[in-house]
């Protein structure tokens, strides 16, 4: 790699069950007015813009265009967008700025899962011959996954309470989040998850902007330098997959440099308290390491943008000096299936 | 501010998907109460059946029959059915590997209650009475403890093999337009037409977005436009929309309504479509009690000079 890559900056909603009075754009376009401002930049200074968003969420043909109002995207700019997480936008603009092409990028993400139910719309990303005419639910799939590592005797329900009991009292001091402080752990959803091992549904969008070598340091005191950026894949057949582990996880983590030396700090993105437990294992991540400092996914989730908020909180966390050495972790698809690992420094202090 | 809009928005749509030799065999096979996996290249046998090995990416062919019993492999249960799922009684969700399978299959399995369920334990098909040739042809697992039935000896080739699944996809939402265009229907409705001024570069937009798309910065300033236009531009519909009780053919225009600085779009009417033109200024027409414009219609002005609309084309 010959080129230094930084998170420089980072900005995000405040998530919440519903925004109906705002439209997508209108949601974005604050966040994306934050990120520049933190930077000095103004949209005609950005190289490559890139997204991450699903129209199925809200039900709104074409809102990834709509989306690109909120940008100014005039006269033309260099720009792209992915069918998923933000996450994978960031990996996209991370290997735009390693060409030399473009010195910064600005990638954003969004999510609005109030206007429809996101527990069968993402049914809709399963095989489509031999699962989604099930319409198996996202809570259902993690449920499945929950059981067999209760099974495997690798956590039990009081463990995955604790999971969402620290990750909800971590988010109390994140102005940002949805579902904060003491949370009750409810009733079964789909046993063995109770509604506390869930994810809040909501609505929310995120924002970073990329710069690359001379130009981060310019532009960020502290940049958050990307020293590793690496995603895998898991088969699309649940049956086929150990769900107790997480091997394209780990994959990504050897690719991305991330068990190279120990991180302080690891943003995982386990929407799911089980999915935590199964992270922390392929990720090698003990005690030690602060662990979704920002509350996580089980504080908040707008999905499409859970995983760049990830990536954003922990660099945010190496521009203040809180890190030196971070892991972000973001996910797509059922059970952990498709998993991104990066790992950010700081300049030594 | 007016109240925030809300209405049901319902899509539905019939997926219609071929499928490859190995699912067609599959699913076939469901047709006529036969499971078939797929062999791999180091002696796996994958139920569900795959036409690429997930490992591998080898192409599969070699189809093998395994038994209608199995074994649950992790199960959850879920206790409020939602739409479209296997069963509208409580129910497991279950994987399970069937007896010769490597490899594990989701579906429903109807129990009694959570306390009945567990890893390991064992299960076979229920079929469906009316088949297709569909994943839904097993209508769910249930419990068995007898012995596996004795297979049928099936080679994976079938009469009248299915060559495509139509899967029907419906997703409900509250769809809510957004503060911008809450504000422009409301206004509508009150027979004002009241679009958007950019702060930047003070275009009017109609109808808002909420945005100026050219500098990224929230339009606020409401402004009110037409209600008489200039028609920018038009094309004429020769093919009757279904649900559209209009005469073919008609104009469909761009309409650049005065003081806006985006064209909308609108039927003409009150003219022959033949007599539409460039230029022709029109009005809206109301229906009674309408909350939107039915048409626009000729004003009898003279024509707009092109160089008056040329930048809204
Ligand atoms: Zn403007």
């Amino acid at each position: 790699m010959t080129r230094e890559i930084a998170v420089i900056a980072f900005a995000q909603t405040d998530h919440r069950r519903t925004s109906d009075e705002l439209s997508e754009v209108e949601m974005l376009m604050p966040v994306l007015h934050e990120v520049l401002d933190r930077t000095g930049l103004q949209t005609a200074d950005i190289g490559f813009t890139c997204s991450g968003s699903s129209d199925y969420l809200a039900g709104r043909a074409f809102s990834f265009t709509l989306a690109l109002d909120g940008v100014g995207a005039w006269p033309p700019i260099s720009e792209s967008h992915v069918e998923t997480d933000g996450a994978w936008a960031l990996y996209e603009a991370w290997t735009k700025l390693l060409t030399g092409e473009a010195d910064t990028a600005l990638v954003y993400a969004y999510g609005k899962s109030s206007p429809g139910s996101v527990r069968d719309v993402l049914t809709r990303q399963l095989d489509p011959y031999y699962v989604a005419p099930l319409w198996p639910d996202s809570v259902a799939l993690a449920a499945l996954q929950a059981q067999a590592l209760i099974d495997a005797g690798e956590t039990d329900e009081p463990a995955l309470a604790a999971v969402a009991a620290r990750s909800r009292a971590a988010g109390q001091d994140n102005p940002h989040a949805q579902l904060r402080g003491s949370v009750p752990h409810g009733d079964y959803l789909v046993r063995p998850l109770r509604t506390g091992d869930c994810p809040p549904v909501g609505d929310g969008a995120a924002a970073v902007i990329l710069a690359a070598g001379e130009r981060a340091r310019a532009l960020c005191a502290r940049p958050a330098w990307i020293r590793g950026i690496d995603h895998r894949i898991e088969a699309h057949s649940l049956g086929v997959r150990d769900l107790t582990d997480s091997p394209s996880t780990r994959l990504a983590a050897e690719r991305a440099g991330a068990f190279d030396r120990p991180v302080d700090t690891a943003e995982l993105h386990a929407p799911f308290t089980a999915q935590e437990i199964v992270l922390r294992k392929a990720l090698r991540l003990d005690d030690t390491v602060c662990v979704n400092p920002s509350g996580g996914p089980l504080a908040a989730n707008p999905v499409m943008a859970a995983g760049l908020i990830r990536i954003g909180e922990a660099a945010a966390r190496v521009h203040r000096g809180a890190s030196d050495r971070a892991l972000a972790h973001a996910t797509s698809g059922p059970c952990l299936q498709q998993n991104l690992v990066a790992v950010l420094e700081g300049d030594p202090r | 501010m007016p109240e925030v809009l809300k209405a049901p928005l319902v899509l539905e749509f019939p997926f219609t998907r071929s499928l490859g030799p190995v699912q067609s065999a599959f699913l076939t096979g469901l047709r006529e109460r036969v499971v078939l996996g797929v062999r791999t290249s180091d002696a796996r046998t994958l139920v569900p059946p795959v036409e690429y090995d997930p490992v591998t990416a080898e192409e599969l062919r070699d189809l093998v029959e395994v038994a209608p019993t199995g074994t649950v492999t992790t199960w959850a249960w879920n206790h409020a059915p939602r739409r479209g799922q296997p069963l509208d009684t409580p129910f497991a969700w279950a994987l399970v590997r069937l007896d010769g399978a490597d490899t594990a299959l989701l579906h429903a399995l109807d129990a009694p209650g959570p306390d009945t369920v567990r890893t390991g334990m064992r299960v076979r098909i229920r079929w469906a009475e009316e088949r297709t040739g569909a994943i839904t042809d097993i209508a769910c697992f249930e419990p068995y403890d007898g012995a596996a039935p004795r297979l049928t000896g099936h080679d994976g080739h079938f009469d009248n093999a299915v060559t495509g699944i139509v899967a029907p996809a419906r997703l409900d939402y509250t769809y809510s337009p957004g503060r911008a265009q809450s504000a422009y229907i409301d206004a509508l409705a009150g027979h004002r037409t009241v679009g958007e001024r950019c702060p930047a570069c003070r275009k009017v937009y109609v109808p808002p977005r909420g945005a100026c798309p050219t500098c990224g910065v929230a339009t606020a300033e409401q402004v009110e436009v037409g209600p008489r236009g200039t028609v920018t531009t038009f094309c004429i519909v020769n093919i009757k929309a279904k649900n559209l009780d209009i005469e073919v053919p008609y104009v469909y225009a761009h309409i650049a309504l005065d003081g806006a600085d985006l064209a909308l779009h609108g039927r003409i009417g009150g003219i022959p479509y033949d007599r539409v033109r460039m230029g022709l200024r029109v009005e809206p027409v109301w229906t009674e009690g309408a909350r939107y414009p039915d048409h626009y219609r000729p004003t009898g002005e003279p024509d707009a000079q092109y160089e008056t609309y040329k930048e809204l084309l």
